[in-house]
């Protein structure tokens, strides 16, 4: 029963190449099937097939089949502890793109849902899920935004907390402002206006988010009722001044303002209850963001290589069990044979006694070989004492 | 007995004060308040049975002790969370020093009062509450304006060193004020049937906690946002030091 990996990932593969092999989650679960005990975690960073008492070769075909071409010098591929060791990073986000993402929890969970693997796999996977959880409850990796647009939501989270139900104008539609919107609706808050100088890309982006288109002429009315201001238009100048802002708001309001040149006038930063994040703000808070995920990882990778460890030790039991198991089966076998010879020329109650004392002898006397097996199955001695114990005990001939 | 339980509280309070220091610690710290406001609740107890059932903290120390106790349990139902930590931070070192300063006072052990007036055990015990009210407000109040001047100056450790959002810390203080409030009223209702019931005269202390009073009753009355309430928060907050300090040195004597 070998455990091995074959896969391509961004590390070693362009995009070009790796969307020629991803598969969605049927795919992927299907592909595995098709291969027998095997998993494939299929994702936009990577798509690798874990195999279970297979040929690599079996996986190498695969993929090479759905990329249409040789995959020499790109596939990489690994066995046992190295193989373990890896899943449990890329469970944790550790291999990802962005350090500590966690969405690939989830995905690598879904692969070993949709496969269906033998006991080693399985083994290796739900250990791999716990590590991923262990990594994100144990450590901060991935509370803190990796992007702008993420930094974005999660810096007007600091002023709101719950953004659930915030009201947010979107001023410039165009990709950075629709980032930047996803992200603060993906938090609960309501893309309320898109305002635009084209009114119809407006009304298309307002449409996706359910809000409503804005001409720029209206922004004064606007601003009295959200809660987010987010610009990105390409206006050579300030679009809005502190006059523009209302006077008498109760709430605080947050304003992100992602547009080079600049499209908020520095001065609203300073009105009482107005909070302002410029491009180069917002990049420095993920600069240092990305400081700590990096901090963070560190302990991540701790917890990574406790859990290869414990995979190890695993393992390595399984080598010894075998040798156990024969062990005690001979033991009893000799037990039950000889109290066979006496169960004539004994009472009942006598041979009940005799039974139960023989038993608990021959527990007694297994008790220490077994731990000391198990503790030396860890060590590189364990096949060693395990060969001992047959050879001792003539389990081997018995075998045979 | 009673002495036996200070020092397990004192040291659970010592452990949350320095726990508290840093992100990995703060469940060892929230621990720590946890366990230590239990030891101080037997140690209470404790005294209340040593006093023969009197009350055993009409004296300053007495009542130190008792704030204490308010101000953990305060803090333990409203802001023991692992983002309130900088909260917790301000909270426990002063929870630790007024404790040790009680046991100084000789407000830790279990002499019976002089008193043995329902009235003013209610008076103390709904003060003593609602002080502790306040002071937590105040931290909540101080927390928010530190943390609005990090959001206003753009600070890029802003989600390194994440502290409660705005809006929880503004809901936080205004509830605790909401709840703290009553007890200063009927604490002070009970002081004033007490003192016409006895013929006192109305004292200094007694302007500066009604005049708290007002501060507070406004706060509620016209529930102001952002900055503004903060201030608000920590300006009652000040009257509410001034007049229990100058309290310690006239009112229990």
């Amino acid at each position: 029963m070998t455990l091995a990996l074959v896969g391509l990932s961004h590390h070693v593969a362009p995009v070009a190449l790796r969307e020629r092999v991803t598969l969605d989650l049927d795919g992927a679960g299907s592909l595995a099937r098709s291969l027998g005990d095997a998993v494939c975690l299929s994702t936009c960073n990577r798509t690798e097939i874990y195999l279970e008492g297979l040929d690599e070769q079996v996986a190498v075909s695969a993929l090479e089949q759905l990329a249409g071409e040789s995959l020499d010098g790109v596939l990489y591929r690994m066995q046992e502890d190295a193989a373990a060791l890896h899943l449990f990073r890329v469970a944790s986000g550790l291999d990802s793109l962005v350090p500590g993402e966690g969405e690939i929890l989830g995905q690598v969970r879904a692969a070993y849902e949709a496969a269906d693997p033998g006991p080693l796999l399985g083994r290796v996977f739900r250990q791999a899920v716990v590590v991923g959880k262990r990594v994100r409850t144990q450590t901060s990796i991935g509370e803190s935004p990796a992007s702008v647009s993420s930094a974005a939501a999660a810096l007007a989270a600091q002023v709101f907390g719950d953004l659930r139900g915030r009201r947010v104008l979107l001023i410039g539609a165009g990709r950075i402002s629709e980032l930047a919107a996803a992200n603060l609706a993906s938090r609960g808050a309501h893309i309320a206006y898109v305002a635009n100088r084209t009114l119809e890309t407006a009304r298309e982006l307002a449409r996706r988010f359910g809000g409503q288109e804005l001409e720029l002429g209206d922004l004064g009315r606007a601003l009295a009722d959200v809660d987010v201001v987010v610009t990105s238009t390409s206006a050579p100048e300030a679009i809005l001044r502190p006059a523009d802002v209302p006077s008498k708001r109760r709430a605080p309001l947050f304003f992100i303002d992602i547009a080079v040149p600049r499209d908020l006038d520095p001065a609203i930063g300073k009105l009482d209850g107005c909070f302002l994040y410029d491009i180069d703000d917002l990049e420095a808070v993920v600069a240092e963001t990305l400081e700590l995920r990096r901090a963070e990882g560190a302990r991540a990778e701790q917890f990574v290589v406790e859990e290869a460890e414990r995979f190890k030790s695993w393992r390595a039991s399984l080598e010894v069990v075998p040798a156990i198991a024969s062990l005690r089966a001979r033991a009893e076998e000799i037990r039950s044979s000889e109290l066979a010879k006496v169960d004539r020329r004994m009472s009942e109650d006598a041979l009940r006694t005799l039974e139960s004392v023989t038993a608990q002898i021959l527990n007694k006397l297994l008790h220490l070989p077994t731990i000391r097996m198990k503790e030396a199955a860890v060590t590189a001695d364990g096949a060693e004492y395990a060969d001992a114990v047959r050879y001792l005990f003539g389990l081997e001939e018995e075998a045979r | 007995m009673v002495e036996v339980l200070f020092w397990p509280a004192l040291v659970a309070y010592g452990e949350a004060a320095f726990a508290y220091a840093t992100v990995r610690t703060s469940r060892a710290a929230t621990w720590g308040v946890r366990l230590g406001w239990l030891a101080q609740t037997a140690l209470l107890a404790a005294q209340v049975i040593g006093a023969d059932g009197d009350f055993p903290w009409s004296s300053w120390a007495g009542t130190l002790n008792l704030f204490v106790w308010f101000l953990v349990g305060t803090y333990l139902i409203w802001g023991c969370r692992p983002r309130f930590r900088l909260l917790g931070l301000t909270v426990m070192p002063l929870a630790f020093a007024l404790f040790v300063v009680a046991r100084i006072g000789g407000g830790t052990n279990s002499k019976a009062s002089h008193y043995g007036d329902l009235f003013l055990v209610l008076h103390v015990g709904m003060l003593t509450a609602a002080f502790a009210g306040f002071t937590l407000a105040a931290g909540l109040a101080a927390l928010y304006l530190w943390q609005e001047h990090r959001l206003k100056g753009r600070a890029h450790d802003i989600l390194r060193m994440r502290l409660p959002p705005l809006a929880s810390l503004e809901f936080l203080a205004w509830r605790t004020i909401l709840v703290s409030l009553p007890l200063l009223t009927i604490g002070l209702a009970i002081g004033v049937v007490r003192q016409s019931r006895d013929g006192g005269t109305f004292d200094e202390r007694e302007l500066l906690t009604l005049v708290a009073w007002i501060v507070y009753g406004g706060f509620l009355a016209a529930r102001p946002t952002g900055r503004r309430a903060a201030c608000l928060a920590l300006g009652g907050f000040v009257l509410v030091v001034v007049a229990r300090v100058a309290l310690a040195g006239s009112h229990f004597t």
